[in-house]
């Protein structure tokens, strides 16, 4: 899933505070599952805002909304007429939501009420950690099913660097050592010969390094009108 | 670049891969020193000037740090064109942290046509260790590719690409790194022979302090024939102080110090022991600076007299970081000095 976390609130009513009609609006995805920015959060979100700004003598309106999916211009249009009332929304999807309330609605002010992190898991109650970085050419064939892409720190591809040290990265004792974690599935499923080869430098292009991606699949377009 | 390829078939025709003077030692059986030099956080020319003079006619060989520990200092080309005009032959050291593969190649280059003969390939500490942890870092490629790249330049007159070089093409003598006491540590010897396959043409080790777990490495690295095909130098640095040994013992990763040395160090300040900071006058506290560093220096001097004697390692590799002064009497000591000279 998408994991987000929610900004703090002094910076949410930075971004909102030119604002007369306030729309929250929640996710009932990723975020939801994360506890950054679904339904419950939005409603907590817009109550703690009505209380600040009260409190601050410059009491704003604000109302609040959750969409099934802020990626999905169906589930945007079921909100066109609350959006069109608000001076401004508040967006509590993760960075694509945020942007796809500013594409579908082009005459309305749009701003984030959370930060995308990184795209994870939950490994236990109130943890969440990252697996993967979308890079477009996926090796986890290779490395045990353990990404080392997103896990190790220098993205390497050949082996754990020499900062690897009881398991741990140099970066931090918190963050396990990918390759470690790597070499230890490996040779416990007696797969290590993969670790011995030597990979090539990896394509980026196919990361973000190639530029904004897309895919087209002409197999599920719909027929043009000129057809 | 296939395995069988010895090192003869990929000479130039001078014999050499690259003919600097520490691939000329190391090829005529000499046990090489190779020492470290770092550059300094300002555009000063005359510090390198400085501690070159104090590591000429020391060493084979004068690592150039690439902006070691993630701190921002002098490029490591510049310092090292700089060493090169002192008379020192310098290592450049390059890595994976700041250069893309454009940049590296082009850097190659310009090192190369500068007059730089010998390059160590190394991944680089991550950026959250200096003093811009809000940099964003590369890794476009990791060290073992970036030895394949520098041999493919040198060997197969290709850039990363496959395009062909259009001219004179970089002839390096490619070094890396190793961590033998690493995790995980029994892939280790193995990670080597990557590098090795890869093109390394020597290798500089991580500093050994235990010489019993360097040796057990050192037979893996046996039992996989490696020390036949690549130079393996020892690292090796002088302890400070038992602070500095302490930390090291506990805070760096890969370094292993055995609690013998510890208490080496410990018995040298022994005079001074038990004492508060206050009743130790500014006279007590640089003699007992001094007996540390003389500890320091002998205990080195004798690791080197162990390494020494272990199969399969060329040579040591120095590290007096910021204390460039200690490497004189390290080589002296250890009976190394004078360095050979090998036309």
């Amino acid at each position: 899933m998408i994991v987000a976390e929610q900004k703090p609130l002094q910076e949410i009513k930075a971004l909102i505070s030119n604002a007369q009609n306030v729309l929250v609006v929640g996710c009932g995805t990723c975020v939801t599952v994360c506890f950054a920015g679904g339904e419950r959060e939005a409603a907590i979100l817009a109550a703690s805002l009505r209380m600040s700004t009260r409190l601050d003598g410059k009491p704003q309106e604000i109302r609040h909304e959750t969409v099934q999916r802020q990626c999905e211009w169906e589930y945007l249009d079921q909100i066109a007429e609350l959006v069109q009332q608000a001076d401004i929304v508040l967006s509590l999807g993760c960075g694509i939501g945020v942007q796809a309330i500013a594409e579908h609605f082009p005459q309305k002010w749009v701003v984030p009420g959370l930060n995308t992190t990184f795209l994870g898991l939950p490994s236990e109650q109130g943890v969440w950690v990252e697996r993967c970085a979308a890079c477009g050419d996926c090796i986890l064939g290779l490395t045990g099913g353990i990404c080392p892409i997103a896990r190790c720190s220098k993205s390497l591809l050949n082996g754990p660097c020499g900062g690897s040290e009881d398991g741990h990265c140099e970066i931090s004792p918190d963050t396990p050592c990918a390759w470690q974690l790597i070499y230890d599935r490996l040779l416990s499923m007696d797969k290590l010969h993969l670790l011995m080869e030597i990979q090539p430098p990896k394509n980026w292009r196919t990361s973000r390094d190639g530029g904004p991606r897309k895919i087209v699949r002409e197999d599920l377009r719909l027929p043009t009108k000129e057809e | 670049m296939s395995d069988q390829t010895t090192l003869e078939q990929k000479a130039h025709s001078n014999g050499y891969l690259a003919g600097s003077n520490l691939e000329r030692v190391l090829r005529a059986g000499h046990f090489a020193v190779t020492a470290e030099l770092g550059p300094p956080q300002s555009a000063d020319a005359q510090v390198i000037r400085q501690k070159a003079a104090l590591l000429r006619g020391y060493c084979d060989a004068v690592n150039i740090t690439d902006n070691q520990t993630a701190i921002v200092r002098m490029s490591s080309i510049g310092a090292a064109a700089i060493a090169l005009q002192e008379g020192l032959e310098p290592v450049m050291q390059m890595t994976c942290r700041d250069r893309n593969r454009l940049a590296m190649q082009s850097d190659l280059l310009g090192a190369y046509a500068l007059g730089l003969r010998n390059v160590l390939c190394l991944t680089g500490d991550h950026q959250s260790f200096g003093n811009h942890p809000q940099a964003k870092n590369v890794f476009d490629m990791d060290s073992i590719q970036l030895i394949h790249m520098v041999a493919a330049m040198r060997d197969e007159h290709v850039f990363e690409c496959g395009d062909p070089l259009k001219g004179a093409e970089p002839r390096f003598f490619i070094g890396a790194a190793a961590a033998p006491f690493a995790g995980p540590v029994e892939f280790r010897p193995y990670r080597l022979g990557k590098k090795v396959k890869a093109g390394a043409n020597f290798i500089q080790t991580q500093l050994v302090y235990d010489v019993e777990a360097f040796s057990k490495f050192m037979e893996k690295v046996r039992a996989l024939g490696l020390h036949e095909q690549t130079f393996i130098l020892a690292g090796v640095g002088p302890l400070k102080s038992p602070t500095m040994a302490r930390y090291m013992q506990q805070q760096v990763p890969g370094i292993l110090v055995p609690d013998a040395l510890i208490e080496r160090m410990e018995a040298a300040g022994a005079p001074w022991a038990g004492k508060k900071k206050e009743e130790l006058t500014k006279e007590d506290k640089k003699a007992r600076t001094v007996a540390w560093q003389q500890e320091g220096i002998q205990i080195c001097i004798e690791l080197i007299q162990q390494l020494r004697q272990i199969k399969g390692v060329s040579g040591v590799h120095i590290m007096a970081i910021e204390w460039e002064e200690a490497v004189k009497p390290i080589v002296e000591g250890a009976g190394l000095y004078p360095r050979p000279q090998v036309n």
